[in-house]
């Protein structure tokens, strides 16, 4: 069953095009990576999906619900790491998740199961007494994506998540989600970062608010790499993206 | 306990710590009515005489007149500071995890506004208990009278404050609320005067004065204090409270509201 399906879903800010005709179906259990270029449209997507805009111009179904007509119970389905941190630096690891937690309408015994796994998962169990604030970029996002998964969503969508991170912890976080997908979750990864795509991965291609090309990763690439067959279909010299 | 009730309990924790966290906005709102009410007041009492007025028995000094009006202060301060708080949540995108929710965004955003509310009536009975230490007391069922008239009374100015919230693009611009909003609502209202004083200099002022709502907040507030009640000033809080939160619902709403516009 798709768990996530776009269907001619267009946006526009004024007379300017964000999105235009956008359709794909991504499936449970597979990390696919939106690939475009700064401005290619991949953060108005991201909004469209957690309805911080919403557009009438297509549909989107998340777990089989349509956003539109069933805004909750398909948010409900969503876990979002968003590129800016949206953590509450005076609290600490595990007030900032018991308070997304409520935010959720989750407490009690139910909710603290989902933080501990989420904290296993991510191997933070032992610094959830920790100020977020004091925590390193890196984990800090780590944190984001436990706090995306305790009320269980389907679908993981990061918007851009290793921006400002160094190597090592980039790294980490790609590890992470790919863990993620392997075990059922639908991980839909925006970035601009080539080399953080396996071969494996599914791809949606979005330039200028229109997807190019959606295949897995290694057809895409053909014979090349994939930033090759990424700048022979966006054009030449991609500022900002890297192998 | 429901979702609903969870997420109530959560945010107005958060923000009664945020605000104890932030001892320095405390004082603030403590200082600027007690600055009117020892300063302002005293310079001013021998220039504004008062007459005998309804919810008054007996002439009364300028320093008891103002009370009401300063305890809508501290709530017409709160709620801005509320609106100023959610704009930079919304620039550093905290904001977001309201807004992505799968509880009904209306019901997250009334109880940001309920929790802004506890804190301004948390601030309102210490300046209370200041104003005592200084002489000026109240009858002492007005306290207790009080209280849900600062529920209402805060709810109606918290919605305001959210309904600015949801128009304002970038923090910048907040000092424009205060220019705009802030400061006709308050000079333009009985806190400081009463409407029969502005009638005399221009009526047309006195009229402006009737329709702000600050006026009908201060007013309900007034007579809770004196163990009356004022029908009139209740409908005009509670009509616009509706007004305010129905238009911030319409505006942190993607589909309808300023929040596609701000984006754009």
């Amino acid at each position: 069953m798709s768990t996530l399906r776009l269907e001619h879903i267009s946006y526009r800010y004024g007379a300017k095009t964000a999105l235009d005709n956008v359709s794909f179906v991504l499936e449970q259990g597979r990390f696919c990576a939106l690939l475009g270029l700064n401005g290619a449209g991949k953060s108005t997507l991201f909004s469209l999906l957690t309805r911080l805009l919403v557009t009438r111009e297509g549909t989107i179904h998340v777990a089989g619900h349509d956003l539109a007509r069933e805004p909750r119970a398909a948010l409900g389905k969503i876990g979002v790491v968003f590129q800016q941190q949206t953590l509450e630096l005076d609290l600490s690891v595990m007030q900032n998740l018991r308070y997304f937690a409520a935010l959720q309408g989750l407490s009690g015994r139910n909710a603290q199961r989902s933080i501990d796994a989420a904290l296993d998962r991510l191997g933070m169990r032992d610094r959830s007494g920790e100020k977020a604030r004091a925590l390193n970029g890196g984990h800090r996002r780590r944190m984001e994506i436990a706090r995306a998964l305790i009320h269980d969503p389907q679908v993981l969508l990061l918007d851009e998540a290793t921006v400002g991170l160094d190597t090592a912890a980039r790294q980490a976080i790609t590890a992470h989600v790919h863990d993620l997908a392997d075990n059922g979750l639908l991980v839909f990864w925006a970035t601009h970062l080539v080399d953080e795509i396996r071969a494996t991965d599914d791809v949606v291609v979005l330039h200028e608010g229109r997807v190019l090309a959606h295949d897995d990763a290694a057809t895409l690439a053909g014979d090349g790499s994939l930033l090759d067959a990424f700048i022979r279909m966006t054009g030449p010299a991609p500022e900002g993206v890297t192998a | 306990m429901n979702g609903y009730l969870i997420a109530l309990r959560a945010i107005v924790l958060r923000e009664a710590m945020r605000f104890l966290n932030q001892r320095s906005r405390f004082l603030a709102a403590l200082v600027r009515p007690l600055v009117w009410l020892v300063v302002f007041a005293a310079g001013f009492r021998a220039a504004l005489g008062l007459s005998i007025i309804p919810p008054y028995q007996t002439y009364i000094t300028y320093e008891v007149y103002i009370v009401p009006g300063l305890c809508g202060m501290i709530q017409l301060f709160n709620g801005m500071q509320s609106s100023l708080s959610l704009v930079y949540d919304q620039e550093m995108g905290s904001m977001r995890l309201l807004l992505t929710s799968r509880l009904p965004r209306s019901w997250l955003l009334f109880c940001k506004l309920l929790a802004g509310v506890a804190v301004s009536i948390l601030q309102v009975y210490v300046f209370l208990a200041i104003a005592a230490l200084f002489g000026i007391t109240l009858p002492p069922m007005g306290y207790l009278y009080l209280f849900p008239a600062l529920i209402l009374t805060g709810l109606m100015l918290g919605a305001l404050g959210l309904l600015i919230s949801s128009t304002i693009k970038q923090l910048e611009n907040f000092a424009g609320v205060m220019n705009f909003v802030i400061f006709p609502m308050f000079f333009m209202s009985t806190a400081l005067y009463p409407l029969w004083k502005m009638a005399e200099s221009s009526p047309f002022l006195r009229d402006l004065c009737a329709l702000n709502p600050f006026t009908h907040a201060v007013e309900l507030i007034r007579f809770a204090l004196y163990e009356q009640f004022n029908g009139a000033a209740l409908l005009w809080v509670l009509a616009c409270f509706a007004v305010f939160m129905a238009c911030s619902i319409i505006g942190y709403d993607p589909a309808r509201g300023l929040m596609k516009r701000k984006r754009g």
